[in-house]
Parts: structure tokens; sequence; C-alpha cells
């Protein structure tokens, strides 16, 4: 079956401004009720030093000028709704509207967090509900949901670690990191006060257990894993890692990026992972809206449950109450209790899916990659041979040669009405592409992105300038980057003169 | 290109040695490999580098890359024009792009250092 | 399952594609020992009505839609209608950071107006495109003051939101810093200044100061500034009422501001997702850690947005990055931004303005704790009978009292701190002050 392919349509043009260049003193989007009580001159009450003048440059705009900015700005956005984000370890699926309409339930959304507790406890149920069915899908003993997003989460796992090996007498100095790793797991490591030394994958794209025996010594506090890894690759060590990290006293961290290989296939607690965060915004379908919220619940072993984020949920009776009185808690990690509105997107996911729609959501994403991973091996190269799971990673080694490389070729694809996948990394792999298609696509969807890298691999070959000059079909072309490092214009500032 | 009368490091940085005083800074290779510079940092005037040691650092839109000084001695200037200009150092890295002059306390360690023919050698190694 | 588009033909074509008859021969690969034997021990998946009962069932277990009198770093406020018709447009909930500046412009303009008003709010330079919330944007801040004057000691106000402090020294606890807690006036209700000045060192890095603070009051962030630059250390400024910056002086003498933007138009959805800001003088910029969107000009020569002074951040710094954030709230701040769209430059000032007067009718009818000027929150004293009896007197009216203080202030368990928004309705306020004043 051939299909022909379908170039996205320019954006419409409407050269909108910004807010500020469309306000104008007097129009107003508001209206507040009349006070019922008097009213209080600000500088009798605050002390004519602490009342401010005017909010200069704030703009002053009709509400349909604001829905009709704020539409024409969301016109020149891709997302989830309209195509595929092929992007590698991001598992952009399908973000279900039901969850929204779960979260803004008046309950739930007007909760305040210092309410008292016979008063909110079909949140208290909720946040129980979610961390009981994460702890069933890591296969870990315990979970807190406090976390905000995935590095946040990732900091808290590595001072878990550190908690838990001080109360053993001792906090060691180093954290072990492939490689291969994402730019947080390092900078989290630096954060939480160890020094990071990197672990070189071998040629399979794993972790070389030998030279992993070699490194690990008494001063190694833990290694930070993610499996699969950045290259789609199963870690089949994972076990021996394991049990050689914790003969040494050392702890496995894993980072849960990957999860949507593993959801009910295979856990993570029962390869011998301590401690590990997920990443809701991933796995649990829950929206990137733009680059947040998310949320990062890390998941422990019985022997770490101790030192969690304090306060921890417990039955009193028929109820749930928080329980402050835990001494051995690394503290709070933040205000409240974590990202609750996304949480209750988490779990209505998981409801909706139910044991069997998560294992065969994996099924279907492991399927979509290896599907894509076939059909593209004839024109691009692809570095590493093992298995791939969830997500591939090719290189431009061959289009390299006509001087063509990954982010031309990132760029290329929207012209074809697709994000780009993860370009350039992981690291140890020149000129990468990382490709996650997730099951949210149909085969319909996959083949179009298919042929769409097959043409760019000619259009390479044949003529690259137009790659090189990509794209050709957006709103806007290739931002100049470098003058916005050089001279970073961070704000508008009104015409001056 | 790499100019006879300067001195390199493996870490690509070069030091042109004048009476007391070594002009440093990163060679073409470098900057060509980091892409356009967007940023220059270097630590303060009076501080004391040790040959080898971090004095500063050079971004790119994509990249960070510590500079390690090529001699021990005390910062006596670093140069101002890159705060504006850091594409300087795309355009002219062993000339205008220079990243600071430094009081040479142990002269004799120039002789750890390539010569502009070992340089070339070492970068035909290296690729 | 309804979410997944695949057919079963198309799996099979696709499955023959790859040369296996199964999926799970996808995963043979796996060490046998790894594999799950079981299914997960989760109920069937539900339907989507099923779903929505069990929520609203929740719902219905949490009290609403009673007058509430809790601040506390969480604020009632009427929400514009607009903020949801804007963000629940696919556009923006559905889509990722934009990274691809060709196809993301809508966020990225939309960050730049929130960077821009962000500035224009609290008089700083530069303010970045949001961080977690403000409880998390205070160790950043600290960290950033660290790293700037290469000190290590934080002087916090015991005044600062008690749930931040307990942040920060989660954050500090592995030596990164060294943090010690500053007193406030007995009467004023705002940090004693003598007793900071006498604890600051040539090793402070930074004074963390909240205006408004916990107690509503405000603080005198100029003499604050002065003591902290004295001595060398920079001035951290934190907020977490952002209706307050409509109508109180913006804190200029800061170096750095972090604060909490939860009330404008963020649900208080039981503690979160929030939105905290960082922002900064021009000279600190290179610092500053999260996402920053910078204006620039595309190749066909046109105005356009990118992610920007990106060297800062963990995917390329990695260990040596400024912070490991990789997150920016950004639906989040997106409902701030409409927010301070709809409001606009009068409007803040008003709904800042109406928020004066509710909270000063009832505390004019109140014992209040503390003299100092406050906002929209302030600190009664109970007299006769324990805050908790005073609440429980008011749930029985349906209303729901303030947060009695003794959890967090064992010097004030005879205390509650109560705020009143524009949502405070005058019979709620007539009540309240009706039921404190009955001994």
């Amino acid at each position: 079956m051939t299909e022909r392919i379908r170039q996205v349509r320019s954006h419409p043009s409407q050269n909108e401004p910004l807010l500020f260049e469309l306000s104008s003193p007097g129009k107003r989007a508001w209206q507040l009720p009349a006070l019922d009580v008097p009213p209080v001159d600000p500088a009798a009450a605050l002390g004519e030093e602490n009342v401010r003048s005017a909010i200069e440059g704030f703009p002053e705009v009709s509400e349909v000028e604001a829905l009709r900015h704020f539409s024409r700005l969301a016109s020149w956005n891709y997302s989830i709704d309209l195509g595929m984000y092929p992007l590698g370890s991001c598992t952009m699926k399908y973000n279900p509207r039901v969850n929204e309409r779960a979260a803004a339930v008046e309950g739930l959304a007007l909760a305040h967090p210092y309410q008292p507790e016979a008063l909110v406890q079909g949140a208290l149920e909720i946040l129980a509900r979610l961390e009981a069915a994460l702890a069933e899908i890591t296969g870990l003993y315990a979970v807190t949901l406090q976390p905000a997003a995935g590095a946040h989460g990732e900091l808290t796992g590595i001072l878990l670690v550190r908690a838990c090996l001080e109360a053993r007498g001792n906090p060691r100095q180093r954290v072990l990191i492939p490689d291969s790793a994402h730019g947080t797991n390092p900078a989290t490591a630096a954060m939480a006060g160890y020094a990071v030394q990197s672990i070189r994958s071998n040629e399979r794209g794993m972790i070389d257990v030998d030279n992993l025996a070699r490194v690990v010594d008494a001063d190694v506090a833990a290694l930070m894993l993610t499996n699969p890894n950045t290259l789609g690759i199963f870690e089949e060590n994972i076990c021996r890692i394991a049990e050689l990290l914790h003969q040494r006293g050392a702890l496995l961290y894993l980072d849960g990026a990957n999860m949507n290989a593993l959801v009910g296939i295979t856990r993570p607690g029962d390869t011998g992972v301590d401690v590990m965060h997920l990443n809701l915004h991933k796995t649990f379908s829950t929206p990137h809206g733009g680059g947040g919220p998310g949320s990062g619940p890390v998941a422990v072993i019985e022997h770490l449950e101790p030192f969690l984020p304090v306060p921890r949920l417990k039955r009193a009776g028929a109820a749930w109450t928080f329980d402050y009185d835990r001494p051995q808690s690394i503290g709070r990690v933040r205000a409240f209790y974590g990202n609750f509105g996304v949480l209750v997107r988490a779990l209505a996911y998981v409801l909706a899916c139910g044991a069997e729609g998560l294992r065969q959501a994996t099924l279907d994403a492991v399927l979509n990659a290896n599907y894509v991973r076939q059909a593209l091996l004839p024109h691009y190269e692809l570095p590493h041979q093992a298995p791939s799971l969830h997500e591939c990673v090719f290189s431009d080694a061959r289009q390299a040669r006509r001087g063509v490389h990954t982010m031309d070729i990132a760029k290329r694809l929207l012209d074809y009405g697709f994000h780009p996948y993860t370009v350039g990394f992981p690291l140890i792999v020149p000129g990468a592409m990382m490709i996650e298609p997730t099951e949210s696509e149909s085969k319909r969807e996959l083949d179009l992105f298919i042929a769409a890298l097959i043409s760019i691999a000619q259009e390479a070959e044949e003529s690259p300038e137009l790659v090189l000059q990509a794209p050709h079909n957006t709103r806007t072309a290739r931002a100049d980057e470098v003058t916005a490092a050089r001279k970073p214009v961070l704000r508008w500032r009104p015409p001056s003169g | 290109m790499y100019p006879a009368n300067c001195w390199y490091t493996q870490e690509h940085e070069w030091v042109r040695v004048e009476g007391e005083t070594g002009t440093v800074g990163i060679t073409f290779h470098a900057q060509k490999e980091l892409g356009d510079i967007v940023y220059v940092e270097m630590v303060k005037v009076g501080a004391q580098a040790e040959m080898g040691q971090r004095i500063g650092e050079v971004q790119s839109v994509k990249a960070v890359s510590d500079i390690y000084s090529p001699v021990s001695g005390e910062l006596l200037e670093i140069n101002e024009a890159l705060t504006e200009a850091p594409e300087l150092l795309n355009q002219d890295p062993h000339g205008a792009g220079w990243l600071a002059r430094i009081r040479m306390s142990v002269p004799q360690e120039i002789g750890q250092l390539m010569t502009a023919a070992d340089y070339q050698a070492y970068l035909g190694e290296e690729t | 399952m309804r979410y997944l588009p695949q057919s079963d033909s198309a799996r099979r074509q696709m499955l023959a594609a790859c040369g296996v008859s199964s999926p799970e021969d996808l995963f043979a690969h796996l060490p046998p020992e790894v594999r799950l034997q079981r299914p997960l021990a989760l109920e069937p998946g539900k339907s989507e009505y099923e779903v929505l009962d069990y929520f609203r069932a929740r719902g219905a277990e949490n009290v609403t839609g009673h007058p509430s009198f809790l601040g506390a770093g969480a604020y009632y406020h009427y929400r514009p209608v607009l903020v949801d018709t804007v963000i629940s447009r696919g556009e923006f909930l559905t889509s990722y950071t934009p990274y691809q500046s060709e196809i993301s412009q809508g966020t990225l303009t939309a960050i730049f107006e929130f960077q821009t008003m962000l500035c224009q709010l609290t008089g700083m330079d530069a303010a970045n495109a949001s961080m977690y919330d403000g409880s998390t944007a205070v160790p950043e801040a600290a960290m950033m003051a660290a790293r700037i004057t290469g000190r290590r000691g934080v002087v916090a106000a015991r005044t600062l939101h008690p749930e931040y402090r307990a942040v920060l020294e989660t954050y500090a606890r592995n030596g990164v810093l060294d943090v010690a807690t500053s007193g406030y006036g007995a009467a004023s209700g705002r940090l004693d200044l003598a007793g900071l000045d006498s604890q600051l060192s040539d090793q402070t890095a930074a004074v963390i100061l909240q205006s408004p603070n916990f107690f509503g009051i405000v603080e005198d962030v100029k003499a604050a500034s002065e003591v902290a630059h004295r001595k060398g250390a920079l001035l951290i400024v934190v907020f977490t009422e952002a209706v307050a910056l409509g109508l109180l002086a913006p804190p200029v003498d800061a170096d750095i501001v972090a604060g909490e933007l939860q009330s404008f138009a963020i649900a208080p959805s039981f503690g979160g997702p929030y939105a905290g800001v960082l922002a900064t003088k021009a000279r600190y910029l290179r610092q500053l850690p999260g996402r920053l969107v910078g204006e620039t000009k595309d190749a066909r020569g046109n105005r356009a947005y990118c992610l920007t002074l990106a060297a800062r951040e963990q995917h390329i710094r990695r260990e040596k990055a400024t912070s490991n954030i990789c997150t920016n709230q950004a639906l989040v701040a997106l409902m701030a931004t409409v927010f301070m769209t709809v409001y606009g430059k009068l409007g803040l000032r008003e709904l800042a303005q109406q928020n004066l007067a509710k909270s000063h009718y009832l505390a004019a009818r109140l014992p209040l704790r503390f003299a100092g000027p406050f906002f929209n929150e302030f600190v009664a004293q109970a007299r006769g009978r324990t805050p908790e009896a005073i609440n429980a007197a008011l749930l029985e009216r349906r209303i729901i009292g303030g947060l009695p203080l003794g959890r967090f202030y064992p010097e004030l368990a005879d205390a509650m701190l109560l705020c009143a928004t524009e949502t405070s309705p005058r019979p709620a306020l007539d009540a309240v002050a009706e039921v404190f004043g009955r001994d």
C-alpha cells in the first residue's frame, strides 16, 4: 500500500504581536464583584513606602483580544493531539481527556492542602491508591508521591541512598553513571554532594560487568542505571549488576524514564533495584503541557522505607492520616504532598487501563519501535545490533558522508509534518537519532513517519541542500540561537524614545 | 595555521611567551569543535593558576568547555573584548581572541608543552 | 483498550515485518528470572464513566463549598474562565518542551510574555520560565547565591514558610550549604534585624526573607537588604501570595526573588501542581537555573523565540550544571500568564485592594497577635479556648477556619493564621468575628 507523503500546510500567518504591543490604556478583560466591606486606604494600612506605583508595562487588553491572542499562539504549536512525537525516552503517548475531567472534579481541585484530614479523606484515598498501584507495577515496597518531576525524583532517590548509607556509618563519595545516561543523572548526583564517575558502555551498548566489578569499591554509593538504557536496550546483566553492588555495600538506583518498555512484563524490584523514580508525564500519560508540570514518584525497597520524605500516609482506624513522626526521614523535598493534580491524572490512566491494558500498551510500544527499526534499517546506520525494546537509536553516519547531520534530518522532518526524534542523544552515538513512537501510534501513522524518513534519506543523497536548509514549510525558520545566547533578550521592553 | 612561536597543550590551549609573561588562548581546532562561542568566563585577575588547572570556561550554544592553564603563575589580565564580542574567539583564536595574560612563575614548564609541529601531529592522531 | 490504536490485523502485519510470530518474542532476550509470571495485581480496566464516578466519589469525600479562611501558601482566588479555555487547548496541553522552536512559537511566545510580566511585577531584570513551586525555588535561589558569592552560609528568617524552610534544610543537608534561622520580633511579627545582623559573617552567601511573611506581615525589605549587603551577602526575597504584588512595593532591593504563583489562577488542588519562579538582577543572569526563553530572529529575518542560555542546564553541563532541573511548569505558568492578562495593570491592583479590604475588615474585629502591617493574612489570638475549638465551632456553621499555628510555632499554639480574599463573603467574615469574640 502506497500513500502520498502529506506535508503539513503552513500555519496561518497572522502577525500576532506580544500582549504588551496589543495593550492600550483603559482596555479591560476583568470585572470583580462590588466590595461588600468598606474599602481600605493602602497607604494608611500598609505604610506609604510599602505601596507600589502602577505596574509599568503590564498589559491592558479586552477579553476577546486575550482569547484571540492565546488562540493564535496555540495555532503555532505542534502537539500530540495533532501528531506523533517520536522523541526517544520521552514517551509522548496520548493524554486521555477523561484524566482532565477527573482532575477538575471540584472536591479535588478545590481541596486546600491544610484542610483538616477528616475533610480531605477523598484526596488521601487517591494518594494511597496510587502509591499501592505504583508499588505493584514496580515490584517495590513503598512509594513517595512528593517529587514534582523526574529530576526531582532522582534527587530524592539519591538523597535516600545517602541517608541509608549514612545510617550504616559511611555515606561514601562516588556515584557511578553510564556514559549513555540522561544529563539529569550526573547533575543530580552532584547536587546530592557526590562525585560522579562515568562508566563506559561496551560495544553492545550495555554495562560491562567485568569492568564494573573493577570499579565498584567501598567508596561507591550507588550506580544510577536506566533500564532499558537510552539505546532502548535491556541490561541483560541487571541481576548480576545488582548483586555485585549489594555485595560491596552499594545500592542500585534506576532511572525509570524508560518504564514504558517494562510495565506488566518485568518489574524493577524483581531485578534487584533498591530505589527508582517514575515519570508520570511519560509512562503514565499525564500531559506535558509545553514543558511541565510532571511528577516523579520514587519507589523503594523495604529497607529504604524509613528514610522516605515526610509525611507518610498511614491508617488510623478506617481513615487515612499523615504521619509526621518519621525520625529517619530525609525531610521534605517540597511543600505539601506532591503534584496532586498530576497524580489524579496518572491514577485515572491506571484505572482505565487496568492490568491488561497496561501490559498491552507495553507490547504495542515495543512492537511499534521494532517495526520502525526494521523499516529504517536499509536507510540509516544502526550502531548497536542488540534487540530494541520501546525505542531504537540510529545514527546519521551514512548521511554525514554527504554533509547532512542528524539535526538537519530532524529539521527536514518538520516539513513532513512530524516533530523530530531526539537529536544528538545519547552522547555515545555520534549523530544520534533516538526514536520512540510509543503505543499511541497506529500502523498508518508509523508508515507515514517511516516514508518521511526514507524520503529524507533519499534527499540527503540526491539533493542535500534541501535538507540542510530545512525547514521550509514551518511558520518560522531555524532560530538564530547563537545571537540569542550572545546577546540575551529575555523580556520585552517598551521601545525607547 | 598554528603559529610557530607558541606552545601547545593536549587540551588544545596555546601559550605565547614574551619575557616573563605568557599570553594564553584556545586553538583553532578547539573553537571549531565548540562551534559558535556565545560566552567566556575566566577566573578573576590576581588569581593564582597552576599548570593544568582550570582557569575558566568557554560556552557555545550546545557545549561548555573548561580551559586549563598551560602554565603556572598569576593572572595579570583577561581579554575584556570577549565580553562584548565572544565571536572574536572563533574569528581569530590565535590573535585577538586571546583569553588571558599570566606572569609565569615556573618558566621551565614550557619544556613540557608541544611545539606547533608536534601539536599538528597530535591533531592528526586524534582524528 | 480504547487508548491503543492498533487493529489486530495491523499487529499481525507488523509482527511479520519484524520476523516474529508473537509480541512476547520481542522480549525473548530478557533473562527468564526477570520476567513477571503473573498479571499485575490491578483491577481490570474501567470505562470512562466508571473512572469519573470513582473520582467524583473521592471528591465528595472532601468537603468543599464552605467559605475557607486557610491561606499559608495556598490561596483561594477567583479563576477567570478564560484560563481553562486557553490551557485546555490541545496545542498547549499536549505539546512538548519547545526545543524545536519552529513548531513551538506558541509556547515560547507565552513564556517570553510570562518572563516579562514577572520582571514587571518584581522589579527584577530577568525571570526564568518557572520552577516546580515556591518551596523548591528557595533552595535553588540559595545555591545560586552560594555560586555567586563563593560562600556556604544561608540565614533564613523564621517567618519564611515552615515547609519552605524544611525543603531548604533537606537540600542543604548534603554539605553544600549551612542553614541558620533568624527569629522574629514578638510584637511586630517581623524579622528581627538586629538579631539578623549578629548572625551574618563573611561566610554568609544569602539572607532569605519572605514578604508578606508566613504571618501575613509585610517585612522591611530595604532595611534587610542593607544588613545583608553590608556583610557581602545577597538578599533573597520570597513571596507565597502573588496577588500582593498587585499592591505592595516590588522587592527591588533584593538580589534574587523566589516566589509561588499559585494565586494566579492555579487551583489549590491539595497542594499541587503549582508554579514557582526565580527572578534576578542582570548581573546574576548566567547563574539563574531553569529554562529561559530569549528573543532572536529566524533565518528569514522574522522575530522568533527560542530556549536560550542552555549552557547553564543539565543537558549540556551535566554534573556542572547550575541545577538538575529539567521541567518547567509550562502549563501552570500559562495559567498564571492568562490570569495576569485578564486582570492586567489595573485589575491586579483592584484585586489586591479587595483582598486588603476583606482581611482588614475581619482583622479589626479580632484580637491580633502582631502589630506589623499585613496584606490578606494575619494572626489572630484565640482567647478562652483553643484555635481548634474555634475551628470546630466554625465548621458547625459550614465555615473552614484558619490554620492553628501550634504545629509550626509552639510559642503560637494559642493563635491562628487567617486569610481573607476577594472570595470571602461578608456573612462569613461576620461569622468568624462572632465565633472568635464569643469568649
